[in-house]
């Protein structure tokens, strides 16, 4: 294997992380407020009035502004697992490029073509064809993320594949177990409910502002009443999905877990961080205390990671350093046989190209007793297999706690909308505002737990993120990472300020 | 019946699907070159919104093809994506560069208090329609030219060239390639409106866009011609049945004449295109754009073909023949290329929808009113 320049590596891990999350600033918002105009406009055919119309068609203005750039940050995404992790994409090309391949057959075409529709036929088309694209639309934009969060939950727990030694690649054996994997379920409707509840606040958020000022306020109170019944089903289903991707991750991905719990001695009966502070200076192995405070819910963690009170959660030092008693190999012990497939790898490649076939078919056997843990062999100390544990136990609180709140604001939105109080609730106004902001923190965090707890992994347990980028000079990286971080920074700026001006100029009619 | 087939006979039909997706992109990069005819074509703010707005109902169709062309070549030939994309860095990063401009301009151009202004948003797709394309020529050079890469034992890429591959942008073949997709795009922009808008009272409009036609033609031939030429005169990349690739004498003409029907792909393609020209400049006619669009893809697939088939490796190097890529080398397994056939028996039924779609849109042809409301690009 090539040696790594670790500052290559960063680099590019940044520019990654920057467009990631660059779009997803502008997706969940596309996911969730596609439905919610498809929702206006069937209320708009179905009773015929035309102030639903020009309801469906203010929010329509909003979601083309933002979905142009969430499609002009989606693009780079794809080509950079090419440009910036070739050895990631030659390893993992034939599983990975499958859903992406079908994601554009399926999922893109049906978002363009219909697009043109929803936004430009409202005069070349029947109503009913109308909402029938504004419907496909919404669903097209919600297939593509099915595939790729299908993609992504495979590189958190890889299933259907195996490795091919003579390609040096993992190869996809079972399409419907990549497809349907528990991590690709609970992924796909975490992802997808939290864009919900995204556009849910975003037109709540607006929508309160409008009651604040006293402007549009018949379809403010119409457009609240829509978006707090959806995003309170969003935010319900967020808070299911959301347990059912911890108890995936207590399954298949233990480290991280233990690393957004801040879970570092593994205990029978543990308790739920409620609320706490991380001990920066704690370090895997040290007898520090891991928080400087914490509040816990005991024997919370232990239902929520293995559906069992009293059950015992491994912690961080018991999965780097091993635990005997649980039966738990540590990360050095995956090493040595890591580091023992990796040689063994490159002596069948090298007797392969040198035609020597009983010196391959000896590496061969022995790769094959030791591939399970191949990925291990290329990290260089057991600490390396924590990731960073202050950013993933932050992410994950704050986004838990902001999911708490927002099915409570989104009820205290439709009881006083309902009663018709809402305007004489100068409190939850500017919280309904702020709101919309308040679910792009919890969005960004949410993507911080799942890619962040990741690390150190590309592929978790096979591949780590230091083998899998392209060979580069740095110089290249930075300099794409400044333009494109100037770039999208100059277009966000042009879509807040169109978004704004469109939002004070306001619906017609209404 | 998928199931049973072949493992070559499989890499040959992603072949075929993903030579069909490029040359499909290649007809819809009549958004690009329509766009960069703003400024020849348009003498007036309501020519300037037709145009952008006659474009701009088709630019998704073009992106996404775009797209899946990438997922496509990533699905069924991933050693491809990793090496070229990951090889060639600055010719890629640029493309996609110039499609992230485009893909916010038609949206934020007309928009009250849009930062930049509406010039800026149509430089930005006039950097599209030449720089993007000109480059995505470049690329497809590299195809008949070469790569500067090696390939390790496991397959990882080192490009030995510090341009990370613009240097294929100072290839002659690869310039002229580029340059000819450039003006074609043009040429299929000028067509497309023509057959998109409604002129009445707009005749000067409809005069300078036939003209833009023919001009845009007649640059776009020198350009062709040469390709043409040297295709037909170089050393190809040639690669035997135990898998070592040597340059070989006129290895494309060979192409040709081992495979009649690339060669009447060819052929046939070029005299649409020729035809649709002269009805549209001459003729009065505003079919011309499907004419052109087939001549394109006939023209698009035969490269293609010419590019990967008849034992060529269609990714060759430059520097190391022995790395070159052939659709044998680097595709994707055999389990992968028959579900990916399955998946692929969708397409028609893609293909259908978005041809209904457009047809139903398209049916009134638009008009000058409707790009003057605040929802008009």
């Amino acid at each position: 294997m090539v040696d790594v320049d670790l500052s290559l590596v960063n680099w590019s891990r940044a520019q990654f992380a920057m467009t990631a999350m660059y779009h997803w600033i502008f997706v969940p918002l596309t996911l969730g407020l596609s439905f919610l105009c498809a929702m206006f406009e069937s209320i708009y055919v179905r009773t015929g009035n035309e102030k639903w119309k020009a309801i469906t068609r203010f929010w329509m203005t909003l979601f083309g502004i933002n979905f142009a750039i969430g499609v002009a940050t989606g693009i780079i995404l794809e080509f950079e697992f090419g440009t910036n992790w070739s050895n990631y994409s030659w390893m993992v090309g034939d599983i990975f490029g499958a859903p992406l391949a079908v994601e554009g057959i399926f999922a893109f075409f049906l978002e363009a073509t219909f697009f043109a529709v929803m936004f430009f036929g409202w005069d070349r088309v029947s109503k009913g064809f109308h909402l029938f694209s504004t419907w496909m639309v919404a669903i097209g934009s919600n297939l593509s993320a099915l595939w790729i969060l299908v993609a992504n939950a495979w590189m958190q727990y890889p299933v259907g594949m195996a490795f091919n030694p003579e390609t040096a690649r993992f190869e996809m054996e079972n399409f419907w177990a990549v497809l349907f994997s528990p991590v690709a379920i609970s992924k796909f409707t975490h992802a997808t409910s939290s864009g919900f509840v995204l556009a849910s606040l975003f037109v709540v958020a607006i929508s309160s502002w409008y009651l604040l000022k006293g402007r549009h306020v018949e379809m403010a109170k119409k457009s609240i009443i829509v978006a707090s019944v959806f995003g309170l089903l969003g935010s319900v289903y967020v808070a299911f999905t959301g347990d059912e991707a911890a108890f995936e991750n207590a399954q298949h991905q233990p480290m991280k877990l233990a690393a957004y719990e801040g879970l570092y001695k593994g205990e029978n009966n543990a308790g739920l961080v409620a609320l706490g502070m991380i001990n920066s200076a704690k370090k895997p192995g040290d007898s520090q205390h891991p928080f400087l405070f914490e509040v816990k819910v005991p024997g919370l963690l232990s239902l929520l990671a293995n559906r069992e009170s009293g059950s015992f959660v491994p912690g961080i030092d018991d999965l780097v350093y091993g635990n005997k008693e649980q039966k738990i190999m540590g990360v050095a012990e995956k090493m040595k046989i890591g580091q023992k497939a990796v040689a063994d790898l490159a002596a069948f490649k090298q007797a392969r190209k040198e035609k020597n076939d009983v010196v391959a078919a000896e590496a061969l056997t022995r790769f094959t007793a030791n591939k399970e843990y191949l990925g291990y062999g290329y990290l260089s100390t057991p600490e390396e297999a924590v990731p960073p544990v202050s950013t993933a136990f932050y992410s994950f609180h704050i986004m838990v706690v902001l999911g708490t709140f927002f099915p409570v604001l989104f009820i205290a939105f439709l009881f006083f909308t309902l009663k018709g109080s809402i305007r004489q609730q100068r409190w939850l106004l500017p919280l309904g505002v702020l709101s919309f902001f308040l679910g792009h923190v919890a969005g960004q965090m949410g993507w911080a737990v799942a890619e962040v707890g990741r690390q150190p992994w590309a592929i978790q347990g096979l591949m780590p993120v230091k083998v899998a980028t392209t060979n580069l000079a740095v110089g290249h990286v930075q300099a794409t990472f400044f333009m494109f971080l100037g770039v999208f920074t100059l277009l966000l700026i042009a879509e807040i300020k169109i978004m704004t001006k469109q939002i004070s100029i306001g619906p017609e009619g209404v | 019946m998928i199931a049973n087939l072949e493992y070559a006979t499989l890499q040959q039909i992603w072949w075929i699907l993903c030579s069909v997706v490029g040359s499909l992109f290649l007809f819809l990069t009549f958004v690009q070159g329509g766009n960069t005819l703003l400024w020849q074509v348009a003498k007036n703010d309501v020519e300037s919104s037709l145009v952008i707005n006659s474009l701009g109902r088709k630019w998704e169709l073009t992106f996404t093809t775009l797209v899946l062309f990438g997922g496509a070549l990533f699905a069924a030939f991933p050693k491809f994506y990793a090496t070229s994309f990951g090889g060639a860095y600055w010719v890629w990063m640029l493309i996609l560069f110039t499609f992230i401009l485009q893909a916010v301009s038609y949206e934020y151009r007309k928009k009250p208090d849009n930062f930049l202004g509406a010039k800026v948003y149509e430089s930005f797709l006039l950097i599209n329609g030449t720089v993007g394309i000109l480059l995505i020529g470049a690329a497809v050079g590299t195809f008949f030219t070469g790569s500067n890469f090696t390939l390790n034992l496991y397959n990882q890429v080192t490009w030995t060239n510090p341009l990370r591959g613009l240097e294929a942008a100072f290839s002659l073949f690869n310039l002229s390639l580029g340059l000819f997709l450039v003006f074609n795009a043009r040429v299929l922009g000028g067509m497309y409106l023509l057959n998109n808008i409604d002129f009445s009272a707009m005749d000067d409009f409809q005069g300078r866009l036939r003209k833009a036609v023919l001009i845009n033609f007649l640059c776009a031939l020198p350009f062709l011609l040469y390709v043409l030429v040297s295709l037909l005169m170089m050393k190809g990349f040639s690669v035997d049945a135990a898998g070592v690739v040597s340059m070989v004498a006129n290895k494309y003409l060979l192409n040709l004449l081992a495979m009649p029907l690339v060669l009447g792909l060819l052929l046939v393609g070029l005299v649409l295109v020729i035809v649709a020209v002269l009805i549209t400049a001459f003729k009065g006619s505003t079919k011309g754009i499907w004419l052109a669009g087939l001549g394109t893809v006939l023209v698009g697939l035969s490269v293609f073909f010419l590019a990967g088939f008849n034992n060529t490796p269609f990714y060759p190097s430059k520097a190391d023949l022995q790395s070159s890529l052939t659709i044998v080398n680097a595709s994707s397994s055999r389990y992968t290329l028959t579900a990916m056939t399955y998946v692929a028996l969708g397409i028609p039924f893609v293909l259908a929808y978005i041809a209904y779609v457009w047809s139903k849109m398209d049916a009134k042809k638009l008009a000058a009113h409707e790009v003057m409301d605040h929802e008009a690009y």
